[in-house]
């Protein structure tokens, strides 16, 4: 591989690569990001291997293993270029048929394709597919077109080419106020304007100066900083090499999640590449700048998002935040000038400098611009990543995008910003997405997570699954944070073990509150806000739980019984086979019963029964 | 064991900003982290020993005893919990008769939870060895430990 010494080589090595695309090749691109591969798409890339190698046709058919195309729900799947022809859930021994029919004969197999649940008709392509027709894939959208572990691949389709814009500029400043004038805001959380970031670091006074991209995505349901690592590396990397430059930084880390092992093995593969060509490393393009990156990755602790946390865990110590009256803009890493963004923050500069900040700017609302990647998960007939225009309602991303609840059952909630976020009702689905508008409602952006959930969820069982992943989490500096989630899971533990008062949920009202005034980081400064907005939206279940000591969903252990349907019980011992304690007993076609002195309520009857003859009241 | 971990330490040029990194390494090679290892660490890195153990007791990935032969990890992220990863959490405590966290007194199973894999389309998930396994259920993870060795009543007609 030959170094790139200066603009000029760039662009003609861009166009020679790009010369080299044929568009009427045809090209098997499969999604191997890790939703997929979990599907087993690893037999399925062999198989076509395989089976391309016993036809001759390797070289005349391309095989591209791309990051994730975002619709996990229907994994494992190819699009097939140039028609863009879109197979979803596919097996392995589907492979041979695709070559012959689809590749060879052009003829499109009908039971591959996605069938559009309400009007059952079959979707040929790709874009028409509802998942993708209302998204908008500006940051996303490219890792269906490339290889993650192929630099040429990203120079062929103009990669890079924003920093060598940047660098023939040579005006650091007007990098800074191009992101300020976009509106870019931190995808990570916080919506911190990034332009006002990237100046104070530049001014601060200190040397060196570090760039360090967030990748520590901890926020449970939320996978996209993954998929752009996996899917398209080198978008960060250009985001981050043209960060440090506006900056003034030549010391770059990444810090990411060692739970991802694809991601890291893609990014330390591109950063590898970047450096070989001359992206990385000294005198970055000939233009005399400096600039490489180190990967440092987490032990698994949630509180590691937080900046001054992320800082000491790359400093070798436990990552304890610290107060912040002095910032990380003046004093971060090291305590020297730290500009810390998100990998998705990163990976939306190229975009902008590309394309301009007049053009960015007039995407989304009015002060949340650009799109921002979701993850939809949940009881959600689509689960997957969708990248849509802030400003979108819920409604449409859950109604239109993700088509629905699953089984036909009622929505209840969606949880969006993970731990430190909220639950929201129905009544307010037709609010629009951006930073400020889902503050407003209690709940905040976060890192993009929507969890969806229907009537068979306990809103508080969900506050109080949060509140122990987060007294799990808390690193123990704060007592208010420390103890005060500790107790209030106490409380909601009561609650959900029937023994609640109505005065509790004054008292988590309270506890909330001081908890948030009362913590150093955002991590105890959120943690109350998934019982906050669950007493404010879904205060009737709380005081079902309560005051008649019921759970209305069906899922607080001590408040259910199982019970079995006499006239839908068939007595075909499916229950009994499974009970663990001997609890669900009964003859050969003769119903069955449940002695409640031994049910454990395990689910497991539930589970196995295929006439819907389990109650659960 | 001395010179394994002066391995891992050279890959890292012996920087202390690396610990956690280390620790990750050291624990690939050996399971867990040993006491001794951690002594090695300590001695060659220059850190004191009560730091790394601030350290490796701080973060969630690091275990200070055996591993067992089976690797469990069930996802309890929130996609997976909403679709009932609490109920087969209890049905594999139930089953292996120890808690997430723990490993089984013949060194045969571990079992842990983490917090989101990020293969929420799959949930709940179960990793076994490695392997990914999607939308789990209590018979399902039953089947799974009876494939591993573990007697089990599973819904198979007898």
């Amino acid at each position: 591989m030959k170094k790139i010494k200066s603009a000029a080589d760039l662009k003609n090595l861009q166009e020679e690569l790009n010369a080299r695309l044929d568009p009427n090749k045809p090209c098997i691109a499969i999604c191997c990001g890790t939703g997929c591969l979990a599907h087993g798409t690893r037999h399925l890339v062999e198989r076509f291997q395989q089976e391309l190698a016993d036809r001759q046709l390797t070289d005349k058919i391309g095989l591209r293993r791309t990051g994730c195309h975002g619709f996990c729900e229907r994994g494992p799947m190819v699009v097939i270029h140039p028609q863009k022809i879109f197979y979803q859930r596919l097996k392995v021994d589907d492979v041979p048929e695709i070559i012959d029919k689809t590749i060879l004969g052009g003829e499109v197999i009908d039971r591959l394709l996605y069938r559009d649940p309400v009007t059952k008709e079959r979707i040929v392509h790709e874009h028409e597919v509802p998942f993708y027709k209302k998204q908008m894939r500006l940051v996303f959208g490219m890792n269906g077109m490339i290889e993650p572990t192929s630099i040429e691949d990203y120079l062929a389709i103009g990669g890079y080419g924003a920093l060598a814009k940047v660098l023939a500029q040579a005006d650091p400043q007007a990098v800074i106020d191009e992101i300020s004038a976009a509106g870019l805001r931190g995808r990570g959380g916080g919506g911190f304007p990034t332009g006002r970031k990237w100046d104070a670091t530049r001014k601060a006074a200190g040397s060196p100066k570090y760039v360090i991209c967030n990748a520590d995505e901890g926020d449970p349901g939320a996978y996209m900083d993954r998929s752009l690592l996996e899917g398209n590396p080198h978008s960060v990397l250009e985001g981050m090499i043209i960060g440090a430059y506006a900056i003034g930084s030549s010391h770059g880390y990444i810090y990411v999640r060692n739970e991802y092992p694809l991601a890291v093995e893609n990014i330390t593969l591109a950063i590898d590449k970047a450096r070989q060509m001359g992206l990385l490393g000294e005198n970055i393009l000939g233009s005399g700048f400096d600039f490489d990156i180190v990967i440092n990755r987490g032990g698994g602790a949630f509180v590691c998002g937080e900046s001054s946390a992320l800082f000491a865990s790359i400093e070798g110590r436990a990552g304890e935040p610290r107060a912040k009256y002095v910032h990380a803009t003046d004093k971060g890493l090291y305590d020297k000038p730290t500009c810390l963004n998100n990998v998705e923050t990163w990976a939306n500069v190229p975009l902008i400098i590309n394309r301009g900040a007049q053009w960015y700017a007039g995407i989304g609302t009015e002060h949340s611009k650009g799109t921002k990647i979701f993850s939809l998960v949940g009881k959600i007939n689509n689960t997957g990543l969708v990248e849509v225009p802030m400003g979108i309602t819920l409604r449409e991303i859950i109604y239109e995008i993700g088509e629905g609840i699953p089984k036909g059952r009622r929505f209840k909630a969606v949880q969006t910003g993970g731990p430190s976020g909220g639950c929201i009702p129905e009544a307010l689905l037709d609010m629009p997405v951006d930073f400020d508008e889902l503050t407003k409602l209690g709940t905040m952006m976060g890192s993009g997570g929507m969890i969806v959930m229907d009537e068979r969820n306990c809103m508080v069982d969900v506050a109080k699954y949060f509140l122990k992943f987060l007294e799990e989490e808390s690193c123990g500096k704060c007592t208010p944070c420390r103890e005060g989630i500790y107790q209030m899971r106490k409380i909601l533990d009561r609650i959900t073990n029937g023994e609640g008062k109505l005065e509790d949920l004054d008292t988590l009202e309270w506890m909330g509150q001081a908890i948030k005034d009362g913590s150093l980081c955002a991590l105890g400064g959120s943690a109350p806000n998934p019982v906050l907005t669950t007493l404010r939206y879904f205060r009737s279940e709380y005081e079902a739980h309560i005051v008649d000591k019921k759970c209305p969903a069906g899922v607080c252990k001590a408040l259910i019984t199982y019970g079995i349907d006499a006239d839908k019980c068939t007595g075909c011992r499916a229950c009994t086979r499974v009970c663990p304690t001997g609890a669900a007993t009964g003859e050969k076609k003769e119903v069955h019963q449940i002695d409640q002195e031994k049910c454990i309520k395990c689910g497991a009857c539930y589970e196995a029964c295929k006439f819907d003859a389990i109650t659960i009241a | 064991m001395q010179e394994k971990v002066a391995h891992i330490i050279g890959k890292y040029h012996s920087d202390k900003g690396f610990l956690v990194p280390i620790l990750q390494d050291v624990q690939k090679e050996f399971n867990y982290l040993p006491k001794e290892a951690l002594t090695a660490v300590g001695t060659q890195l220059q850190v004191p020993l009560s730091r790394i153990y601030e350290v490796a007791t701080f973060y969630r990935a690091f275990s200070l005893t055996p591993r067992g032969k089976h690797q469990l990890s069930l996802c309890v992220g929130t996609a997976c919990h909403v679709r009932g990863a609490p109920m087969i959490q209890d049905g594999i405590e139930r089953v292996l008769d120890i808690r997430a966290g723990q490993t089984t007194a013949d060194l045969e199973f571990t079992f842990e939870t983490v917090n989101c894999l990020g293969a929420c389309a799959l949930g709940p998930i179960l990793v076994v060895d490695g392997e990914y396994q999607g939308q789990v259920t209590l018979s399902k993870a039953n089947k799974l430990l009876k494939k591993l060795g573990k007697k089990v009543a599973t819904d198979e007609e007898d």
